[in-house]
């Protein structure tokens, strides 16, 4: 059973135990556009709560994505960076994009839930 | 570059009602509100335009006429020579041909498409610098010449493989145009200026119309299947493609010409012992430059790894070296070779082709190698 919350700069986490899946919204992949470019953090970095972990550009801009709680990073999706279309057809499934170990999981507190995320971008 | 981007200031062009229609997003860009991309999305629009074809508004763009007070065409075009390092006297009549206005340090004040339409001069210039444009000729050209900005028109560009067969339909002339063929010519019955040219690289034609049949146009070319309206987005890594200088980015007005690589644009009577040589604002320093040669210059960089380089990243000789060389002037990724692709300045030493380079992006030394332009073959029809 997981639990998905989501950072006011459209990040989104599911929670399974101490371990969180990081990706972007589809709300934030439509605003992106295109996404042609994915650079992920290499596996063993330790992630501080707001720092820029990962990047993803479309044809027009880049854009950073911002590490949405502090962690070890376990695992990254290298499928993302090898098809990053992935991310507009898939941004809350396959297009995700690293796994952290939950520092601290007070941090958690600050996350919007899906109703929140919803207000807040409507 | 974006001047006048205040929400409240923005201008729309006659086709604004028709982007909104079509699902356009609408982005501030030189002051007036335009379509960044429709729903379709930058990359299936580039794409699309290289494939079929494309429609891009691009009524923000300045449009002039220039008349010699004297009547004739000679003496508008003697008289536009003082102002752009281009021969303009023998342009000849239907034909039109790329051109800058120089400041007296050899810069660029901006670049432009100049048309002879057989009793004046049509000219196209930048959204962003056209009422500096407008006064710049004013300021200089007034005495023998009648300048008049042609505000009640819209600019619709087709482009691409398909864009021939497409306005045929509207314009039989439309084929036997060649590229750079400019005039006056009917276009489903509207009075158009029509020139086989574009900002793609591509195959294509603007078409100058009446704002007031503006809508009707565009809408008659997107009933044709093969056609997709174009936003901003897509013109942009187009023409980045097709190795075309943007303005303000890629040339302005600390870059001369020659440091531009647009020496093919200045022909060979307004060069040193040519009939018209010199007579220009900036005419000393950039001759020089073509004499004695210019201490940079614009190249064409692909990258080795799939990161974009973008705008404003610093151009290194090495892995390690402290001091960059150069300066990247647009980049990003280039659909139809699904590839990176940049342009920028370095020194000439370092500017031949294959020669290696590094960029800087997020703290990292990305290799580049300096490459020809255009990137993407373009496809006029001579």
């Amino acid at each position: 059973m997981t639990t998905t919350l989501y950072t006011s700069d459209h990040e989104w986490l599911d929670i399974d135990g101490d371990v969180a899946t990081v990706g972007i919204t589809d709300y934030a992949q439509q605003q992106l556009g295109d996404v042609v470019f994915v650079e992920l953090p290499k596996v063993g970095r330790a992630l501080k709560k707001t720092e820029a972990a990962a990047v993803v550009e479309s044809v027009k801009a880049a854009s950073d994505v911002y590490a949405p709680i502090s962690g070890e990073v376990l695992e990254v999706n290298q499928a993302v960076v090898d098809e990053p279309a992935l991310v507009n057809s898939d941004a809350a499934g396959k297009a995700w994009f690293f796994k952290i170990k939950i520092a601290d999981k007070s941090e958690l507190g600050g996350l919007m839930d899906e109703a929140a995320y919803k207000a807040h971008t409507a | 570059m974006l001047a006048c981007d205040d929400k409240n200031s923005l201008r729309r062009t006659p086709l604004y009602g028709l982007h909104v229609s079509l699902g356009g997003k609408m982005v501030p860009f030189a002051g007036y509100e335009m379509p960044v991309q429709y729903p379709a999305g930058v990359l299936k629009e580039h794409l699309h335009t290289r494939s079929s074809a494309g429609l891009f508004d691009v009524s923000h763009m300045g449009q002039i006429a220039l008349r010699s007070k004297s009547g004739t065409v000679e003496d508008a075009a003697r008289a536009l020579e003082r102002l752009v390092p281009q021969d303009i006297v023998a342009l000849a009549p239907g034909r039109q041909r790329y051109a800058q206005f120089t400041n007296a340090d050899g810069g660029i004040l901006d670049d432009l498409m100049v048309a002879n339409f057989g009793n004046h001069l049509f000219l196209v210039v930048n959204a962003a610098c056209k009422a500096e444009d407008e006064a710049h000729l004013r300021a200089h050209l007034t005495e023998g010449c009648i300048i008049d900005s042609l505000t009640e028109r819209a600019l619709i560009a087709l482009q691409g493989p398909k864009a021939e067969a497409v306005l045929a339909k509207l314009c039989a002339e439309a084929p036997s145009m060649k590229f750079m063929d400019a005039g006056p010519r009917k276009v489903d019955g509207i009075d158009c200026f029509v020139s086989r040219s574009g900002y793609t690289g591509e195959d294509g034609y603007e078409i100058s119309v009446p704002a007031a049949d503006a809508e009707r146009l565009a809408k008659a070319l997107l009933a044709n299947s093969e056609v997709l309206p174009i936003g901003l987005g897509a013109r942009d890594s187009l023409r980045l493609e097709a190795g075309l200088c943007l303005y303000g980015h890629d040339i302005d007005t600390a870059t001369t010409p020659v440091e531009a690589a647009l020496e093919w644009s200045v022909q060979k009577s307004r060069r040193t012992g040519g009939a018209r040589a010199g007579g220009f604002p900036g005419a000393q320093k950039i001759l020089a430059h073509f004499d004695q040669g210019a201490s940079r210059r614009r190249v064409g960089l692909r990258a080795e790894g799939r990161a974009p380089v973008r705008e404003g990243a610093l151009l290194f000789a090495d892995a390690t070296t402290t001091e960059a060389v150069g300066t990247v002037t647009s980049g990003g990724f280039g659909p139809s070779l699904n590839a990176p692709v940049a342009m920028g300045y370095v020194p000439t030493a370092q500017s031949a082709l294959g020669t290696k380079l590094f960029a800087e992006v997020r703290g990292q030394r990305l290799p580049l190698t300096v490459a020809a332009m255009p990137f993407v073959k373009n496809t006029y029809k001579r």
